[in-house]
């Protein structure tokens, strides 16, 4: 039997595996370390740009884009447009929504999506490679093109309520947040990302462990997933972004104001005479959550990446 | 674990599965239908994000809700830009609200595809609205508006004075020879980048129509003939449409606008980058950051009298409404002068009626804000009023960029005329 160790990211890796050596040092260094600098600045411009202009009144923010002046706090800088935008948007509520149902579909993603990718990837049943075949046909079709049918479907689902102490059905999931949720836990990407990933899981932990009596679920639930933590860092991560950005789906499924998510919130600033300031205040504070989530989960998920070789 | 043991949890999983679908198939029906349910009358607007406006709505439904016990108006704002998408989502789940506000432009097709019924609304009052605030179809009346939008063009008066150009005005507009001039003059000043901005970094679709199509219906040209409504040939592609593209290449090819303006080029026009720019009254509050240098003239004169485009945002009532009579009855109410008044005060637009006009300070005859009245009044020609308008202007915009960013006019105004055809053809002429 093969000896399995551990690396720091979490890949479980043959003790025989060639590691890299380490990169060299002197110039070649020095030279991509500025080169990296670069290329993070240049990438961190639009971010930079928008946090600034927050700070700016509209006609400031476009007399600035000639010069360097856009990306710096300088000139008759203010906390106005965050005002502004508590007085345009109930940007709070919207905030709580994106979170609830963001964290929602993430949890439940990496619930549904890592047992279907288990049961692809550890069981042997007939039509295994069928299915799979059929999960990974599904991302090549854009949401684009079904969202007016799910529209239709969703609109025909029933769903249980309580009015006045009774349970009742309704018909239809529009202007809910189980509309916002459901549709996007079930995801082929993440599965097949799972499914990679469980892949490079030696086999043989689960016949020790079957041996030792352990049930799939067991096996699931105390060898796979614990070793599937980048995985799972990166599944919930390319989750949490599609639903944390949903714009086309709320706006279609959802009317009431107090349903919406964050990213409808934008388009409150496109007025005819649009508030860039606010609406850069707004981008901005929306932008936050996504940034401490990325920051937090960096290490694995670059990890992930690196390991599956998967690109979000 | 047994097979047995195995067998024993699957049955009783089953049977449970079983008991919960029987006690829920048990539970009673909650009814949902469109437009709101018993008494309640649901209302769309497209303002959330503009308080101005969203605030007058408020009242209205708040004074309609406290003046009977019979309906109450619950209302849903959603952002402008993507109002239309909710909208037509809703009409395919048949959740349409009862009452909602559409673009005028937008209305011919919403009746066509069902979603609209016309309005029964008392003559007396449909009779004083301005002729742009209504919107009709197939000789009925499917909307109505509070309002009317209206463009021009917003000038410093010290670039005008020192390059020696007379003030345009409502009843003295400039000839396409005095323009000319005036951007030939402003230009060899030297103290604008540009003589006049036309605002083309708005890549939204429907600007570049109302923006621009006025302009070519000045030089006699058209979207469409509308005799009939079948075909845009020789209006779209014939030798005025050609003398108005020519003209609209011109601008950028003589360094008078930019290709492709900034994002906002009313800032722009306010920082002093520009002399003279092509916007809407919705801009007419910033034109006082200029103070007496802001001054807003009429479209010149290309040989067909100046154009502008008419007819905003109105009312409209669905197909689908459970309570016709009683929405009907919310769009009589909301037209109550001292409202219609009161939004044009808040939002900065003019009054759909002669009565409001003359309760507001400034739209009063004589008054600061009277341009835009007279202007509307006299210039405005409404967009064509035909279901194939969401390609026309499709089209035409994608036309306008092209021509703006250089290409062959008449290839491109021919091929514009050919797709629109060729949609007509296609849908049957959209029942004309």
């Amino acid at each position: 039997m093969a000896t399995i160790t551990t690396t720091r990211d979490g890949v479980p890796r043959a003790a025989s595996q060639p590691t890299r050596g380490r990169p060299d040092r002197g110039f070649g260094t020095i030279g991509g370390y500025i080169g990296r600098t670069v290329l993070a600045l240049f990438f961190a411009f639009p971010i930079i740009f928008m946090f600034a202009s927050s700070l700016k009144p509209d006609n400031q923010i476009f007399a600035d884009l000639s010069s360097l002046r856009a990306f710096l706090p300088v000139g008759d800088i203010s906390m106005d447009n965050y005002k502004a935008v508590f007085d345009t948007v109930p940007a709070w509520r919207f905030l709580a929504n994106s979170i609830g149902v963001s964290l929602l579909t993430v949890v439940l993603g990496v619930l549904v999506n890592s047992l279907a990718a288990f049961a692809l990837s550890r069981m042997r049943w007939r039509g295994r490679g069928f299915v799979l075949a059929a999960i990974i046909a599904t991302l090549v079709v854009p949401f684009e093109t079904f969202a007016l049918p799910l529209l239709w479907w969703v609109n025909k689902l029933p769903w249980l309520v309580m009015q006045n102490g009774q349970p009742m059905w309704t018909l239809g999931w529009l202007d809910s947040y189980q509309v916002q949720i459901i549709p996007f836990i079930a995801n082929a990407f993440s599965i097949y990302l799972y499914y990679s990933y469980f892949s490079t899981i030696p086999k043989e932990l689960d016949e020790a462990a079957r041996i030792d009596g352990a049930s799939w679920f067991r096996i699931y639930r105390s060898i796979i997933m614990p070793l599937a933590g980048p995985a799972t860092a990166t599944v919930a991560i390319l989750t949490f972004l599609p639903a944390w950005n949903q714009f086309l789906w709320p706006l279609m499924a959802v009317q009431s104001e107090n349903l919406r998510p964050v990213m409808v919130g934008v388009q409150y600033f496109f007025q005819l005479d649009v508030a860039w300031g606010p609406m850069m205040a707004y981008a901005s504070l929306i932008t936050i959550p996504v940034l401490a989530l990325f920051l937090s989960f960096q290490r694995a998920f670059i990890g992930s990446i690196a390991s599956s070789g998967v690109k979000g | 674990m047994s097979r047995f043991m195995i067998e024993r949890r699957g049955t009783a999983v089953l049977a449970g599965v079983a008991t919960a679908a029987l006690a829920l198939s048990a539970c009673g029906v909650a009814s949902t239908s469109s437009g709101g349910s018993a008494g309640e009358l649901t209302l769309w607007t497209h303002n959330a994000g503009n308080p101005a406006e969203l605030g007058v709505i408020n009242q209205i439904v708040a004074d309609y809700n406290a003046s009977q016990s019979k309906y109450t108006v619950k209302l849903q704002a959603f952002p402008q830009e993507s109002y239309n998408d909710a909208v037509v989502a809703a009409a395919t789940a048949k959740k349409l609200p009862c009452v909602l506000d559409a673009d005028a432009p937008t209305v011919p097709n919403w009746a066509y595809a069902g979603y609209l019924t016309p309005l029964d609304l008392p003559q007396d009052l449909v009779s004083k609205q301005l002729k742009s605030t209504l919107g009709n179809y197939q000789g009925k009346l499917y909307s109505i508006g509070m309002y009317d939008a209206a463009l021009g063009l917003f000038a410093r008066k010290s670039a005008l004075e020192a390059a020696g150009v007379r003030i345009a005005t409502v009843d003295n507009p400039w000839t396409a020879q005095e323009f000319a001039d005036a951007l030939a003059k402003i230009k060899a000043d030297g103290k604008y980048q540009y003589a006049f901005d036309l605002g083309t970094g708005d890549s939204g679709t429907e600007w570049w129509t109302y923006g621009y199509s006025p302009f070519l219906q000045s030089f006699g040209g058209d979207l469409i003939d509308r005799n009939g409504y079948k075909t845009a040939g020789g209006v779209l592609n014939g030798d005025a449409a050609l003398k108005w593209a020519s003209w609209f290449q011109g601008l950028v090819k003589n360094g008078y606008t930019p290709a492709k303006s900034s994002t906002d080029a009313f800032a722009d026009f306010v920082n002093g980058k520009s002399a003279m720019v092509w916007s809407g009254i919705w801009h007419s509050g910033n034109l006082s950051k200029l103070g007496a240098d802001g001054i807003v003239m009429p479209p010149p004169d290309f040989g067909n009298g100046p154009k502008i485009g008419g007819g905003s945002w109105q009312w409209a009532v669905s197909s689908t409404c459970g309570e016709k009579a009683a929405a009907m009855d919310y769009i009589t109410f909301s037209l109550n002068k001292k409202y219609l008044a009161e939004m044009a005060e808040k939002q900065n637009v003019i009054p759909a009626t002669e009565e409001a006009a003359a309760m507001v300070d400034g739209w009063q005859p004589g008054g600061a804000k009277r341009f835009f009245l007279d202007e509307s009044a006299k210039y405005a020609m409404i967009r064509p009023p035909t279901p194939g308008y969401p390609f026309l202007t499709t089209t035409f915009a994608k036309a306008a960029q092209d021509i703006i960013a250089g290409g062959d006019p008449k290839t491109i105004l021919d091929q514009a005329v050919s797709d629109i055809d060729a949609d007509l053809k296609a849908n049957n002429h959209y029942g004309f």
